[in-house]
């Protein structure tokens, strides 16, 4: 499912969106939680997960080409965990 | 941050009411987990991916005993950050 076909899904399920508002809407959620993330902020949501910026230490490599040594810098990414109930719907399609 | 701020966004952004603001984002996410129970991926553009993974059987290690355990094959659901998203992260 791409962006855009999560837009028209919502589109349908609500009923009285426009396909302009429901993909306002998706773009506000995804905004909202990548606004949140760069201010350092915890994101929570019930049911589905919850994400986290985690700090990655520098460190140093090899530049595999010229096998010059490079610092690489500290950086931050984001962390998703998924939350406990999707956890175990997920891995339930298995049996 | 909460479903609620993600909520009061959209309240104030599209003047709806607050219970078809937040009656509207449940159904964003109900969407999104109705599709990766299904085992199907989910691409958001500028964000990034969730895909559920197969893991097969392991050998792990009761911490707490030192006894050798076998982890069973799962599913499992993985995000992957966009390089946009990392890179906004990144950004002061």
């Amino acid at each position: 499912m791409t962006k855009s076909e999560l837009v028209e899904r919502l589109a349908t399920t609500n009923g009285v969106l426009t396909r302009k508002e429901s993909e306002l809407v998706v773009n506000i959620v995804f905004a909202s939680i990548e606004n949140a993330l760069k201010q350092g902020d915890k994101v929570e949501i019930r049911g589905f997960g919850s994400f986290t910026v985690r700090e990655r230490g520098g460190r140093q490599a090899r530049n595999p080409k010229s096998g010059e040594i490079v610092d690489i810098p500290a950086k931050k990414t984001p962390f998703f965990k998924t939350g406990k109930d999707l956890r175990e719907k997920v891995n339930d399609l298995k049996q | 941050m909460t479903k609620a701020d993600i909520i009061e966004n959209i309240y104030e952004k599209l003047g709806l009411s607050k219970k078809e603001s937040a009656e509207l984002v449940e159904m964003v996410f109900d969407i999104m987990k109705d599709t990766l129970e299904n085992g199907e991926k989910i691409k958001i553009a500028g964000f990034g991916n969730f895909v559920v993974k197969e893991k097969a059987n392991r050998r792990g290690r009761n911490p707490q005993t030192g006894e050798e355990i076998v982890i069973s094959a799962r599913k499992i659901l993985t995000f992957k950050p966009s390089q946009v998203l990392k890179a906004s992260i990144n950004t002061q």
